[in-house]
């Protein structure tokens, strides 16, 4: 009877599980697979409709997209962005779930509040953001000239390199790329904090009293019990931060266009795609997008997964 | 004074500061957001500098704008929205019938592959979409569903449906087995169970859920802009926002309304069911 059961079971699982299964392998997995083929044919947007499944395979779009310099300089561009904005999001995430850990009055306001860059629509913020840093009547340029005593106006989003004076010397600095991290680390330290928030909340008391009694500081408090048992989270979300910034496509597209030194390896496959038309270099360059991308996270795991070793 | 006074005493001050200090940067851009929408474009070229509306020059004249149809000379943004309501909900709607069954499987029932199952919509999850982008408008453009809501519904269903099996799962196994064991024991078939018990058990949880897939479906863009671009009359009002936001004909502050507008149903929803939601996506992260 149990045993039945459980068989009985099994195929309902199955079954409940099917539609899921379907979509997932026809809107997924399916064009996925098609993605990889197409990389290794000459397909152009006009003859799409012409072209059969199985046109003759070559590696012409990859040699065309590993002999071009804006390849990789779109994938340093990429990478630099990626790091910029996974540590700057996390970073923030770590010192704003530390700031309202204890109650205080208004806290689930605030809480609520710190949240709102992450759920509104990207298209929405993105043009804010312009707006705020635009020349002419961003607010951002209009007050760092009255407040700071800034010459002209800082063209934010459209200057590729910028120099500032530090100490008397002119520091060289992409001042795009900088801007579009640091718009990266305000839309997403909302995510980081979240589930930092989460975690600092279930963490057991007792240790850190038994510290406190012993007499250590805050910051030893911090330093040696809170911040080893957040690894683990840290962990996951740079990740997860990593993976989804290394796509990131909306957020460069809306603010600066991929222009000033902010083109990033998905804008330039969108480019490929819909401003040259080539569909086969375009899905060649976002399948070599998703090897790096599997070899980054995949060396990541490995690294994790020796010091671990190491450790034990 | 020692180390320990000293650090506390810095943390004191610094923890409220450092408080307000992320509130306005979350904050103020929302701020500037709805004090230009409600300011004559003049106004905003006149005093750039200002965080405040002049009382007297205060105006709705921009959303009348944004929301009037093309026809009558505004930015047709109502029928935008309706287009995005339409999408949006379809994708809740669909994402849940399918996402519910698969959750409660992949939470309850032992079937072969189950854990490789919860390992694929994991990569689905985190697959980049861009990838995804190449195939999927040629397939589109062969079929000449290229412009038609129909096929960005799919696709905003194919890529929730695993994170809310992710939310729902977790909320599934809370449930004490022996509850759904009684029922079984009173004669309910295993789908007898899903509907009469676990599915009103979890109900916080699929609404949370569903308001989930509606944020992801209304915000997204990409796929919007690669199916949708050529079709005004389909576009989603992210879509319109950001095709417009280019021009230079459209007054920055009637977009600005704009923004208002396609923003506040999504802060809205989220205010209301904000501690729901941080559970259901964090549910994971407690256990470290």
């Amino acid at each position: 009877m149990a045993r039945t059961l459980r068989q009985h079971d099994a195929r309902t699982g199955l079954l409940l599980l099917t539609p899921t299964l379907v979509i997932v392998l026809a809107v997924v997995l399916v064009p996925l697979a098609w993605s990889v083929l197409i990389a290794f044919q000459r397909v152009r947007l006009i003859d799409v409709g012409r072209t059969g499944l199985f046109e003759k395979l070559t590696a012409d779009n990859f040699a065309r997209v590993f002999a071009s310099d804006v390849l990789w300089n779109s994938l340093r561009t990429t990478v630099v962005y990626t790091a910029g904005s996974t540590f700057l999001a996390i970073a923030l995430g770590l010192v704003a779930a530390l700031a309202v850990r204890r109650p205080f009055p208004g806290r689930a306001f605030v809480r609520a509040a710190m949240l709102i860059p992450y759920v509104a629509p990207v298209v929405a913020v993105t043009f804010v953001w312009r707006v705020l840093l635009n020349p002419e009547f961003g607010i951002v340029n209009s007050w760092g000239r009255r407040l700071f005593g800034w010459d002209d106006p800082v063209a934010f989003l459209s200057q590729g390199r910028g120099e500032i004076t530090l100490f008397g010397l002119d520091v060289p600095v992409p001042t795009a790329l900088l801007t579009v991290i640091a718009f990266e680390g305000w839309r997403y330290f909302p995510f980081a904090f979240l589930f930092l928030l989460a975690r600092l909340s279930a963490l057991p008391g007792d240790l850190e009293e038994a510290a406190t009694v012993d007499g250590a500081t805050p910051t030893q408090r911090f330093r040696h019990i809170v911040l080893p048992q957040l690894m683990p989270v840290i962990a996951v979300l740079v990740v997860l931060r990593t993976i989804w910034t290394f796509n990131e496509f909306d957020d460069i597209f809306l603010l600066t266009g991929g222009a000033a030194g902010t083109e990033v390896v998905s804008v330039r496959v969108y480019e490929l795609l819909t401003v040259q038309r080539n569909v086969g270099a375009a899905a060649a360059q976002s399948v070599l997008l998703a090897v790096v991308l599997v070899v980054l996270v995949g060396a990541y795991l490995w690294l994790l997964r020796r010091r671990e070793g190491t450790r034990t | 004074m020692s180390r320990d006074r000293v650090e506390r005493a810095v943390f004191a001050v610094l923890r409220p500061v450092v408080v307000v200090c992320f509130l306005i940067a979350t904050l103020l851009p929302f701020y500037y957001m709805l004090m230009l929408s409600l300011r004559p474009i003049e106004d905003l070229l006149r005093r750039p500098d200002s965080l405040f509306v002049d009382l007297g020059r205060l105006t709705l004249d921009t959303y009348v704008d944004v929301l009037r149809p093309v026809a009558e000379g505004g930015q047709g943004f109502l029928e935008l929205l309706g287009n995005s309501a339409v999408v949006a909900t379809a994708s809740v709607l669909v994402a849940l019938v399918i996402a519910v069954p698969g959750a409660y499987a992949v939470g309850r029932l032992e079937f072969f592959g189950r854990r490789h199952v919860s390992s694929l919509f994991l990569a689905v999850y985190l697959f980049p979409g861009i990838v995804l982008a190449i195939p999927l408008f040629v397939l589109l453009t062969r079929m000449q569903l290229r412009g038609s809501l129909v096929g960005l519904v799919l696709v905003y269903i194919a890529q929730t449906v695993p994170v809310a099996i992710y939310m729902l799962k977790n909320y599934f196994e809370t449930i004490p087995v022996s509850v759904e064991e009684a029922g079984l024991v009173d004669g309910l078939s295993r789908v007898g169970v899903i509907r009469r018990i676990s599915l009103p058990l979890a109900m916080p949880s699929v609404v949370a859920t569903g308001i989930f897939v509606f944020m992801i479906a209304w915000n997204e863009f990409l796929f919007a802009l690669l199916f949708l671009v050529e079709r005004r009359d389909s576009w989603t009002v992210s879509l319109g926002l950001a095709q417009l936001s280019g021009s230079i004909e459209v007054p920055t502050t009637v977009l600005m309304a704009g923004s208002v507008v396609i923003t506040l149903p999504v802060v809205l929803l989220f205010f209301l069911t904000e501690g729901l939601l941080s559970q259901g996506l964090t549910s994971g992260a407690e256990k470290g």
